[in-house]
């Protein structure tokens, strides 16, 4: 089931004399492709989460409509959504057995499709061996580690074979190595499912690892919404580049002059087709390569080896970030004696934004 | 290692003092004093020891009396102060506006003496020969005529006494309640409208066991409460409670002690360990089915 937004706007009215309405969510236009995991992904507060809960209906627009296929669900309440919701700190029912909290949706249908307990039972049996929680039906959430609480709270929300799965900051409760584990997991589900799925992460990492979209978030504007190469290799404006990414790409203060990139006195680029003036110029760590007459100069800090690569780590006058983190092949040298080092830039690695909008400039041949 | 412990017990000292002279020796002499039969307290001998005691007060009519009394006053009132209590703080928290005006308001009876309240009580319920009183004014829309519910039929005075005991425990277990209920999370609340609960299942299977250790302590404090009911019966129906037949077992024990027919700690004292047995013996009952309902 494909999910469509169309100009939706969440306004939540400020509190008390004189406070200002807070956007939430500010004319949301998208759609999330039938079948697919998408990550929404932004910082703290920029409206991930209201995005969410819209579309669970947990929260109504203010104004814009919602669509599941072709059906209009602005108005209609939660419970008539067919949607599945995972919250951030599970909410299992601490009173209720595994096989219970899982059964608890299946409790609420009436009419024709009413179940047995029998049925139920077996129904709650089937999930449970999907998430592979099987062996744990009696256990209460209470004597569950973390990893499988998480998978009970996915298979409590998969039960009812809703259309659309949520999922609220589904590993930030899990430490590090069980956040790997369990996003495979997540990843795995939802391909054996085939449910459309929408979850929310700050973790980019996490975003670009398992989900074939992101839309990336900031103050309740959408910035970005691509596959999560697409976004990585070509960002849309700074906050996109300096949000995905790790160690974060590294940004300096630029200028371009006859359709050449300076970095201070440096001319480190060819940029065809851009016009003079000031810039951001923002480079991956991947890309820079060492070169003994490179054109970038930068002096030498220190050299951490990473195993497979190694990170060097300089300083440059015009870095916006307080250094300079480059990362290449462990097979070069480099000589930690020396005061300076010199690179060599890549030019699809190497992203220009508008001084003033942090919008993308495009050079060369992307344009 | 013997260090540690005798570290130990020297902290306990105090304690194990304090508890000892005011809790262990007061209860060990009244088991004492239960079983001597005779006993003076002025020149402090008795002629001898047996079952005399409790053979007495289990042929006193006006113990047993009371006895029926309390049983009544606690197997109504707990219940339905607890029920009225939970239906009030459920509506208390599902409401917005005013809420703590409210809350205010119903914690109001909390903070007042039980005997001024009392006398309000009889005021609004006493029928003398120049008011019918308050209550049966209104009774008498309804075409009841007046009944006297401080000097009258037995069923009537009961009522009252269980209404005020109702009226005055209310506060306490509102407060509990409203807390218990305030610490249940949205989330919970959340994840069952989007399964589509409807509000009573939602009521019965989460709000319920989430709050049941709270409930349970209310009813386990009223069932003790209620069984040591004494100045609620005085400040309704005055001190001759055996003459009103409005007396509970704490009141029967004080009259042995210091009423007017007074002077006989050993009946007293036999009367003190029946209700302890008693109060013990629901307690654990208690506790045996909260092991089934009440989720920690």
């Amino acid at each position: 089931m494909k999910v469509v937004l169309q100009n939706v706007t969440k306004i939540f009215p400020g509190r008390g004399r004189g406070a200002s309405d807070t956007v939430a969510a500010s004319n949301l236009d998208f759609e999330i492709p039938d079948g697919e995991l998408i990550a929404l992904l932004g910082p703290s507060g920029c409206g991930k989460s209201t995005t969410l809960n819209l579309i669970s209906g947990l929260q109504k627009p203010t104004s814009g409509r919602i669509l599941f296929g072709e059906d209009d669900v602005t108005d209609l309440p939660p419970e008539n959504r067919g949607v599945g919701l995972v919250f951030q700190n599970y909410a299992l029912y601490p009173h209720l057995s595994v096989t219970d909290n899982i059964t608890f949706p299946l409790g609420n249908l009436r009419g024709k499709d009413r179940m047995s307990k029998a049925e139920m039972k077996q129904k709650a049996y089937e999930i449970a061996k999907l998430v592979q929680i099987d062996g744990l039906m009696d256990r209460k959430p209470g004597e569950l580690s973390g990893g499988q609480q998480q998978r009970v709270a996915i298979a409590r929300a998969l039960v009812k074979m809703p259309k659309i799965l949520l999922l609220d900051e589904p590993l930030s409760n899990l430490d590090a190595r069980l956040r790997l584990q369990t996003r495979e997991e997540i990843k795995r589900i939802q391909r054996e499912t085939g449910i459309t799925t929408v979850f929310v992460t700050h973790d980019q990492d996490e975003a670009m690892s398992i989900s074939d979209r992101i839309i990336v978030m900031k103050e309740g504007v959408v910035q970005q919404i691509g596959k999560p190469q697409e976004v990585y290799d070509s960002p849309a404006n700074l906050f996109v580049a300096n949000f995905l990414g790790t160690p974060p790409i590294n940004v300096f203060s630029a200028s371009v002059k006859g359709e050449k990139l300076y970095i201070g006195e440096d001319c480190v680029l060819d940029v065809k087709n851009v016009p003079d003036g000031e810039v951001w110029a923002a480079v991956r760590p991947e890309g820079f390569v060492l070169d003994e007459n490179g054109p970038m100069k930068c002096a030498l800090d220190r050299v951490e080896v990473m195993g497979r690569d190694i990170s060097v780590v300089s300083e440059n006058e015009n870095s916006v970030n307080p250094v300079v983190r480059s990362i290449i092949s462990a097979e070069n040298r480099v000589d930690i004696s020396s005061k300076t080092v010199r690179f060599r830039l890549k030019p699809f690695k190497t992203l220009l934004f508008d001084k003033k909008t942090e919008d993308r400039v495009f050079f060369g041949d992307d344009k | 290692m013997e260090n540690k412990s005798a570290k130990g017990w020297l902290y306990l000292i105090p304690a194990i003092l304090f508890l000892g002279a005011f809790m262990v020796y007061p209860l060990v002499d009244v088991f004492v004093y239960s079983f001597e039969e005779g006993y003076n307290s002025a020149s402090q001998t008795f002629f001898g020891t047996g079952l005399y005691n409790y053979s007495y007060i289990l042929h006193d009519p006006y113990f047993l009396q009371a006895v029926k009394n309390t049983f009544i006053l606690v197997i109504v009132t707990v219940p339905l102060s607890t029920l009225i209590a939970l239906g009030i703080s459920y509506g208390l928290s599902s409401i917005k506006a005013l809420r703590e005006l409210f809350q205010t308001v119903y914690f109001l009876p909390y903070v007042t003496n039980t005997l001024a309240v009392g006398l309000v009580f009889m005021i609004l319920f006493q029928k003398t020969p120049y008011t019918d009183g308050l209550v049966n004014l209104i009774l008498g829309f309804f075409g009841v005529s007046p009944i006297d519910f401080i000097d009258g039929p037995y069923w009537a005075k009961m009522f009252v006494l269980c209404f005020y005991t109702v009226w005055v425990v209310l506060p306490f277990k509102i407060l509990i309640l409203t807390s218990a209920l305030a610490s249940v999370s949205d989330d919970y609340y959340n994840a069952a409208k989007v399964d589509g609960t409807r509000p009573f299942r939602i009521f019965r299977k989460i709000t319920l066991p989430m709050i049941s250790p709270m409930i349970f302590y209310l009813v386990i404090t009223g069932f003790i409460g209620a069984f040591k009911a004494y100045s609620d019966a005085v400040a309704l129906f005055g001190v001759n409670l055996n003459a009103a037949e409005m007396n509970t077992i704490v009141g029967y024990v004080y009259d042995m002690l210091y009423g007017d027919s007074g002077g006989y700690p050993s009946y007293a004292s036999a009367a003190a360990i029946v209700l302890f047995a008693i109060v013990l013996t629901i307690t654990c009952i208690n506790l045996l089915i909260s092991k089934k309902h009440v989720h920690y």
